[in-house]
């Protein structure tokens, strides 16, 4: 039957130009994409043990049962039967019992939030490791990474030392965007005024690629970024590198930053105001604006009326386009 | 199982069709409990939204700084009476007292137009405040929930209008009965979702 | 506001010359294809004089029958053009690489890619369905017709409304580009200043009140209308699919209604729902958004389930295998499929505990899921399995489906998710599930129920042709965005740097070349069998069904049933068949029937040109659509007479001209 021929030759040809191709996904080079890549195959196999049989299964029972065939048996009427309807429920409930509970466990475990407790497989983290900060903002539409510790900070260029773990902090400008690095971890949102968390590790050192995988606009397609794994000396001479060749990166530079584009080569900042990711976390960079902190600690005591009259004044006017009060206290 | 049946057939012959034409059930008060059901679920979006941005005050005026409670106590005592006055509507209607219910209707009618405009009279204060639906999104839900309620109750008077001109048209007619039983479904609906609007959006607003 | 003397800013709001999108060739093609093939179907309508006919008959008809056979020729439209973008945007990401930047530029790729989803789900699937559950489902429970027919014919118009205006937004202005979702900030004032998202609204909003509709009248059409002795355990399993779907339509679309409603306030009044600044919240609009979306593919699969249902036990020859089961089954999927919204962003950041139960529930969708696989093939079990095209069809699904379930339970893998999580792997599951489930189910019942609607069955060849060239082109286009999706490929991209990608984007817009011939076969098959359809005539049951539409004759009369079925087993025409029914040639009654009107009509229009309006700011313009909108229905309730009356003699004249026996030779193999 050309059925089965021509099934045999759709499965034969990917197999043939798999081994061509690098299924990232399937070999990541970081702990936490590995053990997320493990789950997924086992996931795989796991309904293989059911689904297997089923295509089989379809296959086998209508050639048998085909009008044809009048040698087959033949019951009309038949359309119960107690026994198999209960292998019917509990075959696949079985199936999502096992991966209910690796997934239960598995959520847990790799949570972006939750910190490191291995580097990779038989090698915990050593307790006082203090993870590599990096403060991520994605910005229409190229990535901007902060280095508290060594006050650098980069666009669309991320470097990290093999094997130590990672904190990263995410914020966005204006869209939601997600921050993917598929050798090295799961992806997570980045949305404006709000932080995201994901903890990850780099095992190889390489040059990754990294991108925005949630649609923002006409520039996403070019939101794209290198993620070096290093050694620690590399590292170090990446950040010596960075402090060398690069300028100031101030609100003026900032804004000018800000403002949207395309296909942003790899720049350096040697140096950069201590507090701005904090103001574009909160969309203060502005020096008009009030900070979403700020706002948010007077909305939480009651809003205006329990903070007095002081952004009375900014009610004037019409009410649909009044700014927030001023943020005088941050300056 | 049905499928018993096939094995000890009867043996008289069976009876496959209705040879007498029924009456088709009508299913208009059940479509449109349906479609209550269904303004409940937009009616819950908007309560959702109240809930998340509740607190939202972005700086601005809180429910606190806003909310007059005396006016929405007379407000809601309005709806209410309006639902039970539109109770004696029907009452009539069952006694089939046109005049009366005419009446009733007409109370009812004039209750809920006080209501909305009391409503509208709270939007234009809260604004020329400052404190528009574009101040922050405590205030977009709040005009955006209270609102729609006001729309339902705006479209209600209309539709009452035009029943009581039909029925005053038409006298009680199945039709017009079923229809005022739809309006009146209505009515409550609307009484029910404002207490929710009363409770939550007012009182816990004032509160938090 | 264009820079103009006010009076033609009132008149024309921001609309303007530079609307008109002439510098982009591909539309300016596009428009003078659609204006000459509009053109001349006019003229040929004209010449033919087939308008009043077309309106006395069809549009303003209010006979299920009818409509259901327009929601299917509507989708058929919208097929072509939903598809006319994925070939669009396939070999844009087949030339786009490296150098080549293709042909479509970043701002139109996106219009493309949104328009695409939500054509396809608003504009393709949903009227497929909606055409399927009116043609079928009243015939299925032996009623004359739905419960609110006018409300019927309305909605119908309802959906034409929300397609004129996003073919609108083709020619004057330009479509959203913030994906079929319309997803906040892309689709705030800020980000799109344009008229697009305004399109997207308000055709969502127009087409989603019909929709809304259409449930409210099928659930009351199924619970009151039932043939006596039809009890809920004996309702065909279409019918129980329809039920289910009608009541998560009931239960989800207004959902659909508030959430776009507060995102036009953003973008019309300047509230902050869904904005970055003050106090909005983005993250609102993706749960409801997403709480109206998922149960959405249930609403397209369900029905299809049900459809399957009939299809496998006929060309069985058998019942349905585990009926009551299936019933449950049914019922389970809908109430889960209200559960599960939070696993299109378990990478928001919600946290392990809520990650975790959204992936438990949506796992769990899977083994009713499962049973039914199981009671299909149980059913073919011990038959006579007859190979005809609706047949193959359903086993092109069996097999596709299948797979596509396994790939979306590995995205229901939270953790899995994280690197899967808005892939090329996530849209060739989507694919793989929508197409292999929707639209294979789509031609199974075409094939299946056209005999029924038009009285002569839809040619063989080019229908096994269309099935192959579907199922062959399928896995092309789709198992390349599978390995693509392993590749750590994301979606949406219209360029890309790396060339070892090309390859398998080459391929995958091969086989959506091959979907395409399947599309053209399907036309053909459709064209071949209009000429031929003498040959392929058929009587009232060609294919030895079991369901109560297979009673009547095909095409059934206006009033379906002569007299009022009464039902004892579930499959009742064959219970009928066995039991020695005969066929009444006398004593008819005379019967009642809605009346047509153009109300529905009316009103759609006025919808639509008060949606335009909206789009454009043309504030008077919305005004005058609104008030007379409002004024057309309150004008519509004074009328009191709707009943149209069908004397015995004339019954009797259906009843006896009708098609009943294969006038050549059978079909049923």
């Amino acid at each position: 039957m050309s059925v089965k021929r021509l099934r045999g030759l759709l499965l034969l040809l990917p197999a043939l130009m798999l081994s061509g191709c690098n299924l990232v996904l399937l070999n990541p080079a970081g702990d936490v994409a590995r053990q997320q890549s493990d789950l997924m195959i086992a996931s795989v196999i796991l309904m293989s043990l059911i689904i297997v049989p089923v295509l089989i299964a379809i296959g086998i029972i209508a050639w048998r049962y085909r009008a044809s065939n009048v040698r087959a048996d033949y019951d009309a009427d038949w359309d119960h039967s107690t026994k198999l309807e209960l292998v019917v429920w509990a075959a696949p409930l079985l199936i999502i019992v096992m991966l209910g509970a690796m997934t239960w466990i598995g959520t847990h475990q790799l949570d972006p939030y939750r910190p490191l407790t291995r580097i990779s497989e038989g090698h915990p983290a050593a307790a006082n490791t203090q993870p590599l900060e990096v403060e991520v903002v994605s910005l229409d539409w190229k990535w901007l990474f902060f280095y508290p510790k060594y006050g650098i900070a980069t666009v669309n260029e991320l470097a990290a030392p093999v094997d130590m773990p990672i904190h990263f902090k995410l914020t966005s400008t204006t869209m939601m965007n997600s921050f993917f690095i598929p050798s090295l971890a799961g992806q997570i949102y980045t949305m404006p005024g709000m932080q995201t968390v994901l903890h990850a590790v780099i095992n190889k050192p390489g040059s990754y690629r990294g991108f925005s995988s949630n649609y923002s606009g006409h520039g996403f397609t070019d939101m794209r970024f290198r993620f070096l794994g290093m050694s620690q000396h590399d590292f170090s001479q990446w950040v010596a590198k960075v402090r060398a060749g690069g300028n100031d990166l101030d609100r003026q530079a900032f804004d000018q930053l800000n403002k949207p584009s395309r296909a942003v080569p790899v720049h350096y900042y040697a140096h950069f105001d201590a507090d701005l990711y904090h103001h574009i976390l909160n969309r203060c960079v502005d020096p008009g604006q009030m900070c979403m902190d700020k706002m948010m600690a007077i909305d939480a005591n009651g809003g205006r009326a329990a903070h007095g009259n002081a952004s009375d004044k900014a009610m004037s006017g019409n009410p649909s386009m009044t700014a927030p009060a001023h943020d005088a206290a941050a300056h | 199982m049905n499928t018993v049946a096939i094995d000890t057939a009867p043996a008289e012959p069976r009876k496959f069709l209705c040879l007498e034409e029924a009456h088709p059930h009508n299913g208009t008060l059940l479509g449109f409990w349906l479609y209550l059901m269904s303004d409940c679920f937009i009616f819950a979006s908007l309560f959702a939204c109240n809930a998340v941005l509740g607190t939202s005050y972005a700086g601005g005026p809180s429910g606190h700084d806003v909310f007059d409670l005396t006016g929405l106590a007379v407000n809601t005592a309005l709806l209410l009476i309006s639902s039970v006055t539109f109770g004696f509507a029907m009452l009539e209607m069952a006694r089939q007292r046109k005049r009366a219910m005419l009446g009733w209707l007409a109370v009812s009618g004039l209750l809920a137009a006080v209501f909305v405009g009391l409503e509208i009279h709270e939007f234009v204060t809260m604004i020329a405040e400052g404190a528009g639906p574009g101040r922050s999104a405590f205030l977009s839900s709040f005009f955006t929930l209270v609102g729609t309620h006001g729309l339902h109750v705006t479209v209600g008077i209309l539709w009452l209008i035009v029943l009581m001109v039909q029925l005053g048209k038409h006298g009680l007619t199945e039709a017009n009965r079923r229809r005022l039983f739809c309006l009146s479904m209505f009515w409550h609906f609307l009484d029910l979702v404002w207490i929710g609007v009363f409770s939550y959006v007012y009182l816990v607003g004032v509160l938090r | 506001m264009p820079d103009r003397p006010a009076i033609w800013n009132f008149l024309l709001g921001r609309l303007s010359l530079s609307s008109l999108p002439l510098d982009n060739t591909i539309v300016v093609w596009t428009f003078v294809a659609v204006a000459l093939g509009g053109a001349a179907l006019m003229a040929m309508i004209t010449y033919y004089k087939k308008w009043g006919y077309l309106w006395h008959e069809w549009f303003t008809s209010v006979d299920h029958k009818r409509l259901g056979v327009m929601y299917m020729v509507l989708g058929t439209v919208m097929l072509f053009r939903g598809f006319a973008d994925a070939i669009m945007m396939r070999s844009q990401q087949a030339v786009a690489f490296g150098s080549n930047m293709g042909y479509l530029p970043p701002h139109h790729y996106d219009q493309i890619f949104t328009a695409h989803g939500a054509i396809m789900i608003f504009f393709v699937a949903m009227p497929y369905i909606a055409g399927f559950m009116n043609f079928v489902m009243p015939l299925q429970i032996g009623a004359r017709d739905v419960a609110f027919p006018f409300l019927n014919n309305f909605s119908f118009w309802l959906t034409v409304s929300g397609v004129v205006l996003f073919m609108t937004s083709l020619f004057i202005g330009d479509f959203s580009h913030a994906g079929w979702l319309g997803m906040p900030p892309v689709s705030e004032l800020k980000q799109s200043p344009g008229p697009g998202v305004d399109y997207y609204i308000w055709g969502l909003q127009l087409s989603g009140l019909g929709t809304l509709l259409t449930g409210i009248n099928f659930v009351v059409t199924v619970i009151k209308m039932r043939a006596p002795g039809m009890t809920l355990m004996k309702m065909p399993m279409f019918t129980w699919t329809t039920l289910c779907t009608s009541g998560l339509i009931v239960v989800t679309f207004p959902i659909l209604t508030a959430t776009l409603f507060l995102l036009s306030l953003d973008r019309y009044i300047g509230t902050h729902f869904f904005t970055s600044g003050f106090g909005g919240n983005v993250m609102m609009y993706v749960n409801l958004i997403w709480v109206w979306g998922h149960p959405e593919v249930y609403i397209l699969i369900l029905p299809m389930f049900g459809l399957y249902s009939e299809i496998v036990p006929t060309f069985s020859g058998k019942r349905l295998f585990g009926y009551s089961s299936m019933v449950y089954a049914t019922a389970s999927i809908m109430i889960l499929s209200y559960l599960v919204w939070l696993h299109h962003f378990f990478t928001m950041g919600s946290g392990a505990d809520v990650n975790s139960f959204f992936a438990l529930t949506t796992m769990l969708i899977s083994i009713p899921t499962g049973a039914k696989i199981f009671n299909w093939l149980f059913t073919m079990y011990r038959g006579r399995v007859r190979f005809t095209v609706p047949m193959l069809w359903t086993m092109g699904f069996l097999f596709t489906f299948t797979i596509g379930g396994m790939t979306g339970v590995m995205l229901s893998v939270a953790p899995a998710d994280f690197l899967l999580h808005n892939s090329l792997f996530l849209v060739a599951h989507f694919h793989n599930v929508i197409i292999g489930g929707v639209v294979f189910g789509v031609f199974a019942g075409i094939n299946y129920w056209f005999p029924k609607a038009f009285g002569f069955r839809l040619d063989e060849f080019w229908g096994k042709l269309s099935f192959w060239f579907w199922q062959i082109g399928f896995w092309v286009a789709f198992g390349p965005l599978y390995v693509l999706g392993l590749m750590g490929v994301t979606r949406r991209l219209s360029h890309f740097t790396d060339p070892s990608l090309q390859i398998w984007f080459i391929i995958a817009a091969f086989g959506a070349f091959l979907i395409l011939l399947g599309i053209l076969s399907f036309v053909m098959q459709i064209y071949v069998s209009i000429r031929h359809r003498d040959r392929l005539a058929v009587g009232s049951d060609p294919w030895d069904a079991r369901t109560l539409e297979w009673s009547t004759s095909s095409p059934p009369p206006p009033y379906n049933f002569a007299f009022i079925p009464i039902v004892h087993d579930r499959d009742t025409w064959t219970d009928m068949k066995k039991h020695g029914y005969q066929r009444p040639m006398e004593g008819f009654n005379a019967i009642h029937m809605p009346k047509n009107t153009g109300t529905g009509v009316v009103l759609a229009a006025l919808g639509t040109v008060f949606g335009f309006a909206m789009v454009w700011y043309i504030w008077w313009l919305a005004v005058v659509s609104f008030v007379a909108l409002i004024a057309v229905a309150i004008v519509h309730t004074f009328n009191y007479d709707r009943d149209s009356h069908l004397s015995a003699e004339e019954v009797s004249q259906f009843e006896h001209n009708g098609n009943w026996e294969p006038k050549a030779q059978g079909a049923t193999a």
